[in-house]
């Protein structure tokens, strides 16, 4: 049902390109004035639903609904949407106003009030000075306020984003990745983002939909989707995870015992479904950073696995080590926090903490 | 000196100054000699027989003289006849018309050239290039037969009642146009199809995305990708077009004269070449000044054409 407070309805939607099924069967709720990211991997379909919002493709099957309207009956040209797409696609043969000002005059605004919406919105994403110039001679990161300039300049109801920073340097798009969310919290669009990169979906996003082939496998807010991922898919393409095969040895109401190869652990369910506790084999995961290195004195106690530094990789605020035991290979990362060594060397023997509310059952 | 100069690497070979201007004289000198003797000359030489006169039996002698401009305008040796300008202005006019009907007709079969299937697309081209392949004058006469009363096309022509039965479709107007599109066609459309195939079909995207409805997105978002392409077909076929006059004479009935016509005659029947040389002359500033004029216009539109 359509509420006020719902910006996008999009029901099992399907769309195929001859054999291969893009999207199957996908339906999800946006909210107005979310910032709300469809992240996966290339090829997943998250490109082509933003498309099909936008009414740049045409489902096989399925519902969307903008604004409590059937978009079936609102014609691409008309939609209360605006698209800015991943190759920006500017006008080569207009300057950055016309650009912007295209919106408007294909809707008929009166000119002096183009003008001024247009001049607005130029200095909102800080383009003033570039109005006369061609989108040839603009840098990337010109071309990609311009192309943000032209689509917010219409007030649209909600904004697609179609991976807009992936052709920019690291440093700019962590700096427009700031920008453009400040930018949607001052404006209040709600924004569809697309993007493969999981940390800048992590960083932008108010709920982010994970997809894999044609479908969204796990939709939930920032930090449960990080914390709590209910398959191995998710866990492993929202940052990295350390994965363990693990047999249930004794099943409690909150916790399990379970054998891994690195030795015997303790699980907590968490907010984890107990079906998974029903089968005897799972997958267990970990996220490094939950894992902490001690010294060989501190070697016993619950969750604690006897391991030798493989390799070490210092990246400047952390050091991430390569561990194993046993059979199993483990990943640790800490921050340096103490000035100098942090204690731990190449072949040396420690004790890895796996505390059982880190560890994650997991889906395949 | 080429030592103590620091000598330019380039392709990856270092040479003197003197090295590498024996290279480039190599390279692109065959071409200069080509385009000064064969194209400068002649136009320099052109130029300056305009100014010339025609001796008794057709030589070319001083004094140097204004005179054949004057007879060109139309001030002769019987009074005012403004005949040369009436030929001029016939042939702007046919060149003027044979580019608009090919760009009304290359325009659309550019597109949906470009929008076949890949394996029929190189069939397609190849339908439009028959006739570029095949001699102009053998071209014109199966336009003839084609055209003969009691061929199929008249009898169409009849049965739709666009014609009364027994006329002749040529000699005619619409027998020079059938002619000269058909032998010009195919000069717009593969320029034009180049640039086709290079458009960015995102920037049309984003016109729609923006509230453009069909049209507008033609026009402001793919039309213009198209510029470069339309610009150099139109010249292709404006230009010769315009010194067309094998199809008007075949298709036409040769009633009338076109500059072609005009030129050859001076040079070649009346031997008068000074006066030959004028109109050429003039004709090609005019088309030079023309093609400047449009390229002005067309690049305030589309950006940077010529």
């Amino acid at each position: 049902m359509a509420s006020n407070s719902t910006a996008i309805e999009v029901e099992h939607l399907v769309r195929r390109f001859g054999d291969i099924e893009a999207l199957s069967d996908v339906s999800v709720t946006i909210r107005k004035g979310e910032f709300f990211s469809l992240l996966g991997p290339s090829g997943c379909g998250k490109t082509t639903l933003l498309r099909i919002i936008g009414g740049l493709d045409i489902p096989d099957g399925g519902v969307v609904r903008i604004g409590g309207v059937d978009a079936r009956e609102i014609v691409a040209h008309k939609r209360p949407v605006n698209t800015v797409f991943q190759s920006y696609a500017l006008f080569p043969h207009m300057n950055v106003s016309d650009n912007i000002a295209f919106g408007l005059r294909m809707k008929k605004v009166p000119k002096p009030e183009i003008q001024e919406r247009v001049k607005r919105v130029m200095n909102l994403v800080e383009i003033t000075s570039l109005g006369d110039r061609k989108p040839a001679q603009l840098s990337g990161g010109q071309k990609q306020r311009v192309a943000l300039a032209r689509a917010v300049v219409n007030e649209p109801q909600v904004l697609l984003l179609d991976e807009p920073l992936g052709a920019l340097d690291l440093k700019l798009r962590k700096q427009l990745q700031v920008e453009l969310l400040s930018l949607q919290r001052r404006l209040g669009i709600t924004f569809v983002y697309v993007t493969h990169d999981q940390e800048e979906a992590l960083v932008m996003s108010d709920r982010i939909a994970v997809m894999r082939a044609g479908k969204i496998v796990q939709m939930g807010e920032s930090e449960s989707l990080y914390e709590h991922p209910q398959t191995r898919y998710v866990s492993q393409f929202l940052g990295s995870c350390n994965i363990l095969d693990a047999t249930v040895k004794q099943r409690g109401t909150t916790d399990a015992i379970v054998d891994t190869p690195a030795g015997q652990l303790r699980v907590e369910y968490g907010l984890n479904p107990p079906n998974v506790a029903k089968s005897d084999k799972f997958t267990l995961a970990i996220r490094p950073e939950k894992v902490t290195l001690c010294g060989i004195a501190e070697g016993s106690g619950e969750n604690r696995i006897k391991v030798r530094v493989e390799e070490l990789l210092y990246v400047g605020s952390e050091t991430h080590y390569l561990l194993r035991a046993g059979p199993q290979k483990l990943t640790a990362q800490a921050m340096n926090v103490k000035v100098g060594s942090q204690g731990f060397d190449i072949g040396q023997e420690a004790v890895a903490y796996l505390p059982a509310a880190g560890l994650l059952l997991l889906d395949d | 000196m080429a030592n103590k100069q620091k000598d330019e690497v380039q392709f990856g070979e270092q040479l003197t100054s003197r090295g590498q201007f024996l290279r480039s004289a190599l390279t692109s000198g065959p071409g200069i000699f080509w385009v000064v003797f064969f194209l400068l000359v002649p136009l320099v030489s052109i130029a300056v027989i305009s100014f010339l006169s025609r001796g008794m039996y057709g030589e070319i002698q001083r004094p140097f003289t204004l005179e054949n401009f004057k007879r060109f305008i139309g001030f002769g040796l019987f009074g005012y006849d403004p005949l040369y300008p009436l030929i001029v202005l016939r042939s702007l006019v046919l060149g003027a018309a044979t580019t608009i009907l090919c760009v009304l007709g290359g325009l659309p079969l550019a597109f949906f050239i470009g929008a076949m299937p890949v394996r029929f697309k190189n069939m397609a081209l190849t339908l439009v290039l028959i006739p570029f392949w095949t001699n102009l004058l053998i071209r014109t006469y199966a336009w003839q037969i084609l055209l003969a009363p009691e061929n199929p096309l008249a009898k169409l022509l009849v049965l739709l009642h666009l014609s009364s039965p027994g006329e002749p479709l040529y000699p005619s107007a619409f027998a020079i146009y059938i002619g000269m599109v058909c032998d010009y066609l195919p000069f717009l459309v593969m320029p034009l199809y180049a640039s086709v195939e290079k458009i960015d079909w995102s920037i049309a995207e984003a016109a729609m995305d923006l509230g453009a409805d069909g049209w507008r997105v033609f026009w402001h978002a793919v039309l213009p990708q198209v510029v470069p392409g339309l610009v150099a077909g139109i010249i292709l076929v404006f230009i010769p077009a315009m010194g067309q006059f094998v199809i008007p004479d075949l298709l036409g009935g040769a009633k009338t004269v076109m500059l072609g016509n005009a030129i050859q005659q001076q040079f070649l029947q009346s031997r008068d070449w000074p006066f030959g040389s004028a109109i050429t002359f003039l004709a090609m500033t005019l088309v030079m000044l023309s093609l400047w004029l449009y390229a002005r216009s067309a690049g305030e539109k589309g950006g940077d054409i010529l």
